[in-house]
């Protein structure tokens, strides 16, 4: 994907290690330019450098204390923990003295994106790389005080060890005058772990963050104060675009103790529209004035929008063969579906769904000096820092995103659309602001799941043997209105696609002909801004293309994980490729075969009752993370209502860095796919979501949670992504389940019996 | 002014009688462990106890507090409000973590009732807070843990 890939893009780093005073500060990064690597270790010692940007960074300090900066956002998957697991198991420092730091948004850090499963995927070869020159530099040092060569030194638990003698990381940095630095061919060579020699790497520790959340002192962007702050609420207009204030009518809030102003906001960058904001000088006041000021807006184009409009549009698009972009042209399908002695048919459709991060939007700005703070937690600074550039008509060099925990992310805060207002609030008025949207306002404000059509074909020959499959899926697509320029190319060449809006089509199966088309719903996308939530594409592509394969299976009288390990051969393209997906279709095979096994598949059941099977690769085909659901429910024939009695996932997404914390994303992800399946979903009335707030939008609570049965493979390969996979499978397996059970097959979700 | 108790000190409050017990608590007094969710009572964020009776925050006027006692996470000092936060880092149990204090208060009040709830009366007790990142399993497991009973 070319977001990620933007992280891996800068092409020469050098790694760097200096004392400055009684620590040895050591960063992996790239020189820029006139900058030598002479000077760069001089300026980190130094504390700063301009010159210099370290994509990792970290600090041992006189008592052996390690700091490690962690550049991604702290959601709930402890990631600050998982990726200086990897800087300190190349070390060899001692995990009792590790600390964590989460930066702010300084330029120097590179790309700033915290989304798509990839944060462990994505930096874990520099952070091996890094935490290996570390050592190096620590082994030669050591040696010398040591009075033995290198060879005969290890780095363990913090010390260098030479057979009976050793000396602690604390004393080395803080006798040792260092200045070193590695190439980008000598970091290529650095002597990284195997993994049997890992110390840290897959073994059993608490998060960092834990301790403080368990406590209730994690700092969230909601805790955040200034000194003479004022608090703002929006008064969000009846359309997300084209709606215009005719008028705005204060009189009754001026009696409110507290109440300040109502100010518009104007938006250079465009995503804020029509918006005002009720200025108070405490947010219950501000709560109070927002009921009471009167807006005559004139509402924009999609006031009368349903959802229904826009899954009939999502229907006519994915029906007409020349829509949307080629993602998958495998063989001839057009042949294939022309010659078939019979073709089956599917179209299944998912409703909007609300991230509902539990800590509402909110943003704290300080304008002072020409310089914006902004105190907010948020996972793309660089995507949101040049569209406040833009509606601020600053440079971006004026602007500084603080990190804060986040109060639930789900791909929510990949976009800080929130920020804008709060910004342009802070410099009118002359003092800070702190924005804070009450709940109804966070949902009509959200950048929802877009409601989704996919529309399947299969044909089949005169035996009966499949021929081809033929898919189209219409949604509006995020990286259309956030981040165009990472629009993929078709693969003919002819238009473009988002890949997060297709992702999960472009399967592992092996078939004789494949063709996939993503078409953008351009109603939807005028309608509202479209978002990333929690597995993105896959999590509503995979509840068509999972769903289908059980419709096939069926045509063709075969068991449902026969019928799929059969097409999992790992022939061709399937195949898999080093480092990222070693075996292929076989990895998914394997999980396929381990969770048909622990689950009893195919075991006798009671009557309305039926289990249901389902796969993934993850996020993307090139960082697949293979994943294999059964579902077992319960339908009452009397009611129809569905209860999952229990839920079993097999799970290879390559090494497990952290097993607690993966386990807790794999738990956590495993009940948002059932909670997409049957207790979530909302649809767009008057050109809104219909339901903004937890009286009528029910996310699945604990009385819900079924037996989980959850397992990680064994594995040394790659680490692969894991904070939404295991979300993808377990919709299709919910279906599949009740068609089982029941004879009914769902095509839509949330379902509804 | 309404004067009420807060983690054992008296405070007073000059703002009107309406104003959610919430935004006192989180903004006058600074005590920022107690969460905004939905702000209608749905999601269990902001429960503080009220005479020791789990209280949503967030639609409690001040005017009902007068001369109350109120109890927030940082107060939380009983032995099950402890065990309770000793056993969610044992048993690792947050992700975000934003509402946990709402769950802690929550559980702490069911064990000071029940010290050895079963599963179904835990349930019971807690499905009233929503944990957006669904540790639910981990909750469970964490309040069994913390019970007079233990870990079975």
């Amino acid at each position: 994907m070319a977001i990620r890939k933007k992280e891996l893009q800068i092409s020469r780093r050098t790694f760097i290690a200096g004392t400055a005073g009684t620590t040895l500060v050591m960063g992996l990064g790239t020189l820029l330019p006139g900058c030598s690597r002479e000077d760069a270790v001089g300026d980190m010692a130094a504390g700063a450098s301009k010159r210099f940007a370290p994509t990792v960074w970290f600090e041992l300090d006189g008592t052996g204390a390690l700091l490690v900066n962690i550049a991604k956002a702290e959601m709930g998957q402890h990631v600050g923990t998982a990726l200086a697991r990897v800087v300190a198991d190349e070390l060899g420092a001692d995990w009792s003295k590790v600390s964590i730091k989460h930066v702010d948004s300084d330029p120097k850090w590179g790309y700033m994106v915290t989304g798509g499963s990839w944060s462990v995927f994505t930096t874990f070869t520099m952070l091996s790389q890094a935490g290996a020159a570390g050592r190096t530099v620590l082994i030669e040092e050591g040696a010398k005080m040591l009075g033995v060569e290198p060879a005969d030194c290890k780095a363990v638990g913090g010390s260098v060890v030479a057979g009976e003698q050793s000396v602690s990381f604390a004393d080395i940095v803080s006798k040792a005058d260092i200045s070193r630095s590695f190439t980008e061919e000598e970091l290529g060579a650095m002597p990284v772990k195997a993994p049997a020699d890992r110390d840290l790497i897959g073994k059993p520790t608490g998060a960092l963050d834990i301790p403080d959340k368990a406590r209730a002192q994690a700092v969230y962007g909601l805790d955040t104060e200034l000194p003479d702050m004022v608090y703002a609420h929006p008064l969000i207009p009846p359309t997300r675009y084209g709606s215009t204030i005719n008028s705005i009518d204060d009189t009754a809030a001026r009696d409110i103790p507290g109440y300040l102003q109502t100010i518009q906001v104007s938006d250079p960058s465009e995503f804020v529209q029509g918006w005002a904001l009720v200025i108070a000088e405490n947010f219950p006041a501000a709560m109070k004035a927002s009921d009471a000021v009167e807006i005559d807006w004139a509402p924009g184009p999609t006031a009368a929008v349903t959802e229904a409009h826009i899954l009939t549009e999502g229907e006519k698009l994915t029906a007409d063969a020349s829509s949307g972009a080629l993602v998958v042209n495998d063989g001839d399908v057009d042949a294939a579906l022309q010659s078939a002695d019979k073709t089956i048919s599917g179209t299944y459709r998912t409703s909007t769904a609300l991230h509902f991060t539990l800590e509402p939007q909110n943003a704290l700005v300080e304008y002072v000096d020409g310089v914006f703070h902004i105190h907010s937690g948020n996972q793309w600074q660089s995507l949101i820092l040049p569209y406040l550039a833009k509606s601020l008509e600053v440079e971006e060099s004026q602007i500084v995103i603080h990190q804060y925990y986040l109060g639930g992310g789900y791909g929510r805060r990949l976009f800080g659309d929130q920020m804008i207002p709060a910004a342009q609030a802070a410099r009118e008025l002359g003092r800070p602001v702190k924005l804070i949207f009450q709940r109804a306002e966070d949902s009509r404000f959200d950048c929802v799941r877009s409601p989704s059509v996919s529309q399947l074909h299969a044909s089949f020959d005169g035996d009966g043997a499949l021929t081809a499959i033929d898919h189209a899926a219409a949604a509006g697509w995020p990286t259309l209105a956030m981040a165009p320029g990472f629009l993929a190319d078709g693969v003919d060449g002819n238009g473009k696609y988002d890949t997060f809006s297709i992702s999960g089509a472009d399967h592992w199966y092996t078939l004789p002909a494949h063709r996939v088309r993503a078409i953008n719903n351009e109603l939807a996308q005028r309608t509202f801004l479209p978002g990333w939530l929690r597995a993105v594409g896959p999590g509503w592509i995979g509840w068509s293309v999972e769903s289908f394969m059980d419709e096939i299976a069926a045509e063709l009288g075969e068991d449902p994980v026969e019928f799929r390990l059969a097409r999992l051969d790992a022939a061709g393209k399937n195949a898999g490729a080093a480092p990222n997906s070693v075996g292929g279709a076989s990895r998914l095979a394997a999980v396929l075969r381990d969770v048909a096994e622990r689950s009893g598949w195919g075991k006798e059941l009671p009557e309305g009752e039926g289990m249901g099977v389902a796969v993934s690769h993850g996020q993307e085909r090139n960082m697949p993370t293979w994943t294999a659901c059964v579902a077992h429910v319960a339908v009452d024939p009397e009611t129809s209502k569905v209860t999952v009695k229990k839920l079993w996932q097999s799970i290879d997404c390559g090494t497990v860095v952290h097993p607690s914390g993966a386990m807790n994303q794999a738990e956590g992800a495993t009940l948002w796919g059932l909670s997409l399946a049957l207790h979530e979903g909302t649809a767009f009335e008057d050109g809104e979501v219909r339901d903004q707030n937890l009286d009528t939008y029910r996310p699945l609570r604990m009385a819900d949670v079924p037996e989980l049965d959850i397992k990680f493979m064994e594995s040394t390969e790659f680490p692969t992504g894991l904070g939404e996979p295991p979300l993808i499978a377990v919709p299709p397996a919910v279906g599949n389940a009740i068609f089982a059970a029941t004879g009914t097959r769902v095509r839509d979700l949330p379902i509804r019996l | 002014m309404i004067k009420f108790e807060v983690n054992g000190n008296t405070v007073t409050s000059d703002s009107p009688d309406d104003t959610p017990l919430l935004w006192v608590i989180r903004d006058e007094l600074k005590l920022k462990g107690t969460k905004f969710g939905c702000g209608i009572a749905q999601c269990g964020a902001c429960t503080v106890h009220v005479n020791g009776l789990p209280t949503r925050s967030c639609v409690t006027p001040i005017a009902a507090i007068q001369d109350q006692s109120v109890t927030t996470i940082e107060g939380l000092a009983t032995s099950e409000g402890e065990a309770l936060k000793t056993a969610w880092v044992d048993e690792q149990v947050p992700q975000c973590g934003y509402c946990q204090s709402g769950q802690l208060m929550q559980a702490a009040n069911l064990l000071a009732n029940n010290p050895n709830p079963s599963d179904d009366e835990i349930v019971e007790a807690m499905n009233g807070h929503l944990c957006r990142c669904m540790a639910y399993t981990r909750i469970k497991k964490a309040i069994k843990a913390a019970s007079g009973g233990g870990e079975a």
